[in-house]
């Protein structure tokens, strides 16, 4: 062990505990991934985005919020505003960093609640059969059954805009595929011999359901939510844009782009440039979790 | 040759019942599904933080006007009661009248759902004339620079907002190219020339012989349509793709190949052949998909279909409007998916 480096140890196949095993696999499963570029780039676009969220009152150049209506809707390059100002006078750019706080507040309140909600109905329909299974799969076809921007929209204009409505309103839309992911694991998992054998030293449903059912879902659950991430963000910037998700002033892209919309012909930066924050965040999702599919599900491979 | 033909026809007829019978299932479900649809849009109407009867007497009408509306609208019987009303008058075409212009509806979609028929085809035509045969040329040239691109178009494809790419589009191609139309169904000086027969003008104008109508409304019309066929493309092209691989893999084509077949016709008349059912259950989906996924485009181009007729309705409170709106996209989404699925059970021998 003192002249293994830790690399050695991490690549051994001959773990000597639990948590060896399970650092091991995660480390493999790294290399996998580090491997594929296209994937490393979308990684390092996310980082990015993350620091940007994190550092944005040092990096953004000026106040989100300033207003300066004497020097309103200057072009790419002005000194001062690289990326120009809009209607009031507000740097672009700045906003767009500030912007992305709001845009991963929205990302992970909905990769929390839709997969958990749909992991929830799924293992427990899929561990349950019988009359629940189908009441609980009648349901998850109703809301798979609606088109997901217009019940989004039904759901908004219900409980009034609003970010966290718009979160509400995603994640509702959102859920149904979780649940059919995570009832198909279950019902594979279901019968096997060492779900017979917990159940022998007289572990109840939920404990089955809670830990030997569910951290057997995550991996598949978490390659299909990064590959969601991306309309996540395009939908909450269609509600953004219709008004319906975050309110003015705050810089939210989708109603950023609304805001330049009208003067598209004049000043197209003003709707541009977030247009192409939105674009590079959900492109980076999707080519994260293309990488991610590749190396925590290969039986996917190539479709 | 007429004994062959006799034993064939009737093991075809043999198994026909499980089919019937799966396709009664499907239907049954499908009542279900759609009962649930309308309970869900019934729910959220009922939690709209909107006053429906403030929204038809105004601010300042007396209490017993408001409590007569309140009454005439059914608000104060329970819940499932008045579901049951809903029911009942969403069986026979009857979605209210509208809150704001006191019309039917039913009327007003009936209107504005030709513009977005129309739009949503062409965007379905385009992205299947174009995504099959990319998918399958990125299918057998796999790996190849043609490839390459097809996924790029399909990655972008699924990350660009296309709202945005549209507005985008209006700039390049209407505001500095000038090559196409701009926002809105026709120039003003081309509306109310042609009769309305379909509510698709391009259609209409062709029945009247106008030409110049039509050449103005497909001006119009084939931006919003390239961007939703653009979309309509990106998943074709990669599901088209993803189709052909399995089959290019399988034995059988190896044995046409090994029996001297031209690679044309092992591509086309072998692998392509068995992935046609597949394929319509895709485009089915996929023009489902254009006909909500235009409620942004519809606004993007001032195109007067159902989308921009829910967003407006929307933003001015008219409940009944954006209710109905929903109740109309959401069946139509159910019906096409059925009917792919009725088509896949009767086209794919297997599935018998």
């Amino acid at each position: 062990m003192s002249d293994m480096t830790l690399r050695q140890w991490l690549l051994t196949d001959a773990p000597s505990s639990r948590r060896h095993a399970r650092l091991s696999s995660f480390y493999k499963g790294w290399l996998n991934l580090r491997s594929n570029t296209m994937a490393m780039v979308g990684l390092g676009i996310l980082v990015a985005l993350v620091l940007a969220a994190i550092f944005a009152p040092w990096l953004a150049p000026h106040d989100p919020f300033a207003q300066d209506l004497g020097n309103r809707l200057a072009p790419l390059g002005t000194p001062g505003h690289v990326l120009g100002t809009d209607s009031l006078g507000r740097d672009i750019l700045s906003r767009l960093i500030y912007g992305s706080r709001i845009t991963l507040y929205i990302v992970a309140l909905v990769a929390l609640l839709a997969p958990v909600a749909g992991l929830l109905v799924g293992t427990v329909a899929g561990y349950t059969g019988g009359i629940v299974d189908a009441v609980l799969m009648r349901i998850t076809d109703i809301f798979l059954a609606f088109p997901r921007l217009v019940l989004a929209l039904a759901f908004v204009a219900a409980l009034g805009a609003g970010i966290e409505n718009a979160v509400l309103a995603i994640s509702l839309t959102a859920w149904p595929p979780y649940a059919r992911i995570a009832r198909a694991e279950t019902l594979t998992i279901r019968s096997a011999d060492y779900i017979s054998a917990v159940r022998l030293q007289g572990a109840g449903p939920i404990r089955i359901i809670t830990r030997h059912i569910w951290p057997l879902c995550i991996s598949s659950l978490i390659v299909r939510v990064t590959l969601d991430m991306a309309g996540i963000i395009l939908a909450a910037a269609g509600l953004g844009f219709l008004g319906l998700g975050a309110q003015p002033p705050s810089p939210e892209w989708g109603a950023m782009i609304s805001e330049g919309r009208r003067f598209i012909l004049d000043h197209w930066w003003v709707a541009t440039m977030p247009g192409l924050a939105i674009f590079t965040v959900s492109l980076a999702f999707n080519l994260l979790g293309d990488g991610l599919r590749d190396v925590l599900d290969p039986k996917d491979e190539g479709k | 040759m007429a004994n062959v033909d006799r034993t064939d026809r009737r093991r075809l007829r043999a198994p026909l019942s499980p089919w019937f019978r799966g396709t009664v299932t499907t239907l049954g479900s499908v009542a279900i599904t759609m009962l649930g649809l309308l309970f869900v849009t019934f729910l959220i109407g009922r939690v709209m933080p909107i006053d429906p009867v403030l929204a038809i007497v105004g601010e300042r009408a007396s209490q017993e006007t408001y409590d007569a509306v309140y009454e005439q609208l059914g608000l104060d019987k329970p819940l499932l009661v008045q579901f049951g009303y809903y029911l009942w008058d969403v069986l026979q075409g009857d979605f209210g009248d509208s809150l704001l212009n006191a019309r039917p509806v039913s009327e007003d979609i009936a209107r504005v759902f030709p513009a977005t028929l129309e739009l949503a085809t062409l965007g379905t035509i385009l992205g299947v004339v174009l995504g099959v045969p990319l998918g399958v040329i990125a299918a057998v040239k796999r790996g190849s620079w043609i490839d390459q691109i097809a996924r790029v178009v399909a990655l972008v494809g699924y990350s660009m907002p296309i709202f945005w790419l549209g507005l985008m589009g209006l700039l390049v191609f209407y505001g500095i190219l000038g090559w196409v139309g701009g926002p809105g169904r026709l120039d003003i000086f081309y509306e109310d020339i042609v009769p309305t027969r379909t509510g698709m003008i391009l259609i209409d104008s062709a029945i009247a012989g106008e030409w110049a109508v039509f050449r103005n409304a497909f001006s119009h019309i084939v931006l919003p349509a390239s961007l939703l066929g653009y979309y309509s493309l990106a998943y074709i092209s990669r599901m088209t793709r993803s189709f052909m691989l399995e089959q290019l893999s399988a034995e059988y084509v190896t044995t046409a190949r090994v029996k001297g077949m031209s690679e044309r016709a092992v591509i086309w008349g072998h692998a392509f052949r068995n992935i046609r059912v597949q394929l319509i259950t895709v485009i089915a989906l996929s023009y489902a998909q254009l006909l909500e996924g235009s409620v942004l485009t519809e606004i993007i181009f001032s195109w007067p279909g159902i989308g921009s007729y829910i967003t407006t309705a929307l933003l001015s409170a008219d409940m009944n409007a954006v209710l109905g709106g929903t109740v109309v996209v959401g069946l139509i989404f159910v019906c096409l998916n059925i009917l792919s699925d009725l088509l896949y059970r009767f086209l794919d021998p297997r599935a018998k």
